[in-house]
C-alpha cells in the first residue's frame, strides 16, 4: 500500500527520523497560517502518490505569506501531471507546508526487501535527488549497500560504514547513524516493504534531514497495523480495484478491449499474454482466487462489464478448489442479473467440468465453449473485433 | 523415484479443522497420501474424518512418526506454525497459506538457516509425486506418473502445464509449486538441483513469472550445473509496471523483474522458452 509523503513523514517522526518542520494543509488559509507558524520561507508540496511532482509544478518555494497564498491557490485543486501520473494527471487535495532548508549536499537513503537474500538491505548513495534506478544504471559503484541480520537488527558499525562511504564527516556521521537506525526501526515496526529518502540532505547548518520520502507498506501485514490501514487514500486508488478487493478478487485495469476472468494469478497473467499473442489486447487482469463463490464471480462480471471498452470476455478456469459448477452458476447468475451483451468465450477444465459445461449449455446464453487454450484465445480475439 | 516425497512420506496437517485444512486433508488421503494426523490446538484427542487430531506438532510427531507437514493455518499465525513444525523435527514443511507478512518470512528463513528443514511455499499449491503422494491443494486426477519434473511459482498455471503434459502422454516425477511470495523457502535452484540428481527425471518444466530475480539465477544454474533439458514459460509479458499481479511477489518495480528480461536471460543460458502458455508441453516434448 502506498501512502502520502505527509503521512509517511508523520510516521517517520514518531520513530525519530530527523525532518524539516512541516504540516499538511487542505485549504489556502490553513496553508498560510501553517507557514506563518513554521516560519518563512517554506516549500509548498502537492500531496499525490506519484513521483516527479516538481517537474509538473507541484512543488514551489514561497518566501512571503502572500506567495504562500498564491502558490497554494494554484496547487490546491490543480490537476497535476507528472511523468508518473499519465496524461490524465491527478487532482491535488492537500499540500505539505515545510520549512525551506539551505542544502549543502544531497544523498539517497533507502531500505527495501532483498528478495534474493531474504533480508532488508539498506542502500545509500552520494547521488541524491535523482532516481536511484538511474544511478544504478549509470554508476552502480556509487550505491553502497548493507544487509541487515533480522535477529539483531541494523548495527552501528553498518551505519558508520555507510556514513564513511558517503563521505560524511564529524557530527554528520553520528547524525546519519541516528537517522539510519530510526529508519530501520520504522521499517520493522510498521512492516514497510520500501522506504526511500530521496533526497536526504546535509544542510548549511550541519543538520542531516529527510527532505522527501516514499513509503510502501506490506499489504499482508496491515492486519496488525489497523492505524496504518486507515492511511489508504481511496482517491489515489482505482475504484474498480478497491471494490474487487472487498469481494476477495484481484483486479487490475488495463487498456485493451477483452475482459478476462481467471482463477489463479499465474494463469490470469498467462491468459493476458495469450490474448496478446493472438493479436488482441486484454482490458484487465482478474484473479477470482481459489475460494471464489457464486457471488464473487457475479461481482467479478459486474466490475469487468463496467468498462465500456469491453467487446468480449474470456473466462479461463482451471478448477481445483474452485469447482467448475460453482463458476458456471456464477456466470449464469451474472448474465441474468446484468444482461451480458458481449460474447463470452469460456474454457473450463478440472474439478466438476462436465457439470459446469452442462449448466452453461442449459442456460441458453450466448457462450462459445472451447477447451483448447490457444483456440479459445483466437476465438475471443475474433469476436472482439 | 521422485524428489522429496514418495509413498512412505507421513504427513500431518496443521490447521486440520479449518475449512481448507479439513477439505484438503481428506483429498490428500483419498489420493493415497499417508495423512497420519492433524494439529489444532485445543482439539487434541478428537478426530477429523478419521484423522487423529493433536494439540501440538510435537505430540503429533511423537505419536505418528510424521516427517512432513502441510500448513493451512491463517496468515497471522502461519510463521508460528512453520517454526513449530521445524522445532518438532518435521523435515519437509509445505505452507499453503497466502498472505503471510514478508517480515515474518524473513524471520522464519533466518531461523531455519543451517537446519535440514525444507520449507516449500508459502502461498503455493504444494508438492505431488503422482500416484504416490500428494501434499497440497492441486487436483490429483490431472497428474500422471512419468519422467518430467515440474517446478513453478504459480498454482493454476502449474495445473495447466501438468494437464498439457499428461494429455501428451508425458507423466511427471514430482511437481512442486514454490509459491508466489517475495520471500519463500525452496527456490527454483533447489528444485532444479534435486531433479538433476533424480535418476527418474528426464527433463524439467520450469514456470516463472514477473518479479524478483529467481528465474535469472536459475538460468545461470542451468547453464553451469545441469545436463538435463529444461523448458520454461514466464508469465506476465503483458503485465504493467508497478502493479502487483495477484501474487505478492509478482511485481515489476523500477523497471526490474520483467518477463522480457527473464526470457532473454534464460535463452542466453540455453533454456528453451515457450512463448505461449498453450505450448509448454509441446516445447518440452521436442527436447526429449
Amino acid at each position: 500500500m502506498k501512502i502520502h509523503e505527509y503521512q509517511a513523514k508523520e510516521l517517520l517522526k514518531k520513530f525519530g527520523v530527523a525532518l524539516p518542520a512541516g504540516r499538511v494543509a487542505s485549504t489556502v488559509s490553513e496553508a498560510k497560517s501553517t507557514a506563518e507558524e513554521i516560519g518563512l520561507p517554506v516549500v509548498v508540496k502537492a500531496q499525490i502518490h506519484a513521483g516527479g511532482r516538481g517537474k509538473g509544478g507541484g512543488i514551489k518555494v514561497a518566501k512571503t505569506s502572500s506567495e504562500v497564498e498564491s502558490i497554494s491557490k494554484t496547487i490546491l485543486g490543480m490537476n497535476l501531471v507528472t511523468p508518473q501520473t499519465g496524461p490524465e494527471g491527478k487532482k491535488v487535495k492537500k499540500v505539505l507546508i515545510e520549512k525551506a532548508t539551505q542544502i549543502k549536499k544531497e544523498f539517497y537513503l533507502g531500505v527495501v526487501v532483498d528478495r534474493a537474500k531474504s533480508r532488508f538491505v539498506m542502500m545509500a548513495s552520494s547521488e541524491g535527488g535523482v532516481e536511484i534506478e538511474e544511478v544504478a544504471a549509470r554508476s552502480p559503484e556509487k550505491i553502497f549497500k548493507t544487509w541487515v541480520d533480522p535477529t539483531v537488527g541494523l548495527q552501528g558499525f553498518q551505519t558508520r560504514q555507510l556514513a564513511f562511504q558517503l563521505g560524511l564527516q564529524g557530527d554528520a556521521i553520528k547524525k546519519f547513524g541516528n537517522l539510519a537506525l530510526a529508519l530501520y526501526r520504522f521499517c520493522v515496526g510498521s512492516d514497510a516493504s520500501l522506504v526511500e529518502i530521496n533526497p536526504m540532505v546535509l544542510t548549511q547548518d550541519g543538520d542531516l534531514l529527510a527532505l522527501d520520502c516514499k513509503v510502501n507498506l506490506d499489504d499482508n501485514a496491515l492486519f496488525r497495523h489497523p492505524d496504518l490501514a486507515k492511511l489508504l487514500d481511496p482517491d489515489e486508488e482505482d475504484p474498480n480495484e478497491l471494490e474487487a478487493k472487498e469481494h476477495g478478487l484481484n483486479y487490475i485495469s488495463l487498456n485493451g478491449n477483452i475482459g478476462c476472468l481467471v482463477n489463479g494469478a499465474g494463469l490470469a497473467m498467462a491468459t493476458m499474454d495469450i490474448i496478446k499473442l493472438a493479436g488482441g489486447e486484454p482490458c484487465n487482469f482478474l484473479d477470482v482466487g481459489g475460494g471464489a463463490s457464486q457471488e464473487s464471480v457475479t461481482e467479478a462480471f459486474k466490475i469487468i462489464l463496467r468498462n465500456t471498452k469491453v467487446k468480449a470476455i474470456f473466462v479461463n478456469i482451471f478448477g481445483g478448489i474452485l469447482r467448475c459448477d460453482i463458476l458456471a452458476n456464477g456466470i449464469v447468475a451474472a448474465a441474468k442479473e446484468l444482461g451480458v451483451k458481449v460474447p463470452l468465450v469460456v474454457r473450463l477444465l478440472g474439478t466438476n467440468v462436465e457439470l459446469g459445461k452442462e449448466i452453461l449449455k442449459k442456460s441458453g446464453l450466448n457462450i462459445i465453449s472451447e477447451d483448447d487454450f490457444a483456440m479459445a484465445a483466437k476465438k475471443v480475439v475474433e469476436v472482439a473485433r | 523415484m521422485s524428489i522429496w516425497i514418495d509413498k512412505n512420506t507421513k504427513v500431518i496437517v496443521q490447521g486440520v479443522t479449518g475449512q481448507a485444512g479439513s477439505f484438503h486433508a481428506k483429498a490428500c488421503k483419498e489420493y493415497g497420501t499417508q495423512v497420519v494426523g492433524g494439529v489444532t490446538p485445543g482439539k487434541g484427542g478428537q478426530n477429523s474424518d478419521s484423522i487423529p487430531i493433536f494439540n501440538t506438532v510435537q505430540d503429533a510427531v511423537k505419536q505418528t512418526k510424521a516427517n512432513a507437514s502441510v500448513i493451512f493455518v491463517p496468515a497471522p499465525f502461519a510463521a508460528d506454525a512453520i517454526l513449530e513444525a521445524a522445532e518438532a523435527g518435521i523435515q519437509l514443511i509445505v505452507c499453503i497459506t497466502e498472505g503471510i507478512p514478508t517480515l515474518d518470512m524473513i524471520q522464519v528463513k533466518e531461523a531455519l538457516k543451517g537446519s535440514n528443514v525444507r520449507l516449500i511455499g508459502p502461498n503455493c499449491p504444494g508438492i505431488i509425486t503422482p500416484e504416490a503422494c500428494k501434499i497440497g491443494i492441486m487436483p490429483g486426477p490431472i497428474h500422471k506418473k512419468g519422467k518430467i519434473g515440474v517446478v513453478s511459482r504459480s498454482g493454476t498455471l502449474t495445473y495447466e502445464a501438468v494437464d498439457q503434459l499428461t494429455k501428451k502422454g508425458l507423466g511427471q516425477t514430482t511437481c512442486i509449486g514454490i509459491g508466489g511470495d517475495p520471500v519463500n523457502g525452496t527456490s527454483f535452484i533447489d528444485c532444479l538441483e534435486a531433479f538433476e540428481k533424480d535418476p527418474e527425471t528426464q527433463a524439467i518444466v520450469m514456470i516463472g513469472e514477473i518479479g524478483g530475480t529467481q528465474e535469472e539465477e536459475a538460468a545461470e544454474f542451468i547453464q553451469s550445473n545441469m545436463k538435463k533439458k529444461v523448458a520454461a514459460f514466464i508469465a506476465g509479458m503483458t503485465a504493467p509496471e508497478g502493479k502487483r499481479m495477484g501474487h505478492a511477489g509478482a511485481i515489476i518495480s523500477g523497471g526490474k523483474g520483467t518477463a522480457k528480461e527473464k526470457i532473454a536471460k534464460l535463452e542466453k543460458c540455453g533454456v528453451v522458452v515457450s512463448k505461449s502458455p498453450a505450448t509448454i508441453a509441446a516445447t518440452i516434448s521436442k527436447l526429449i
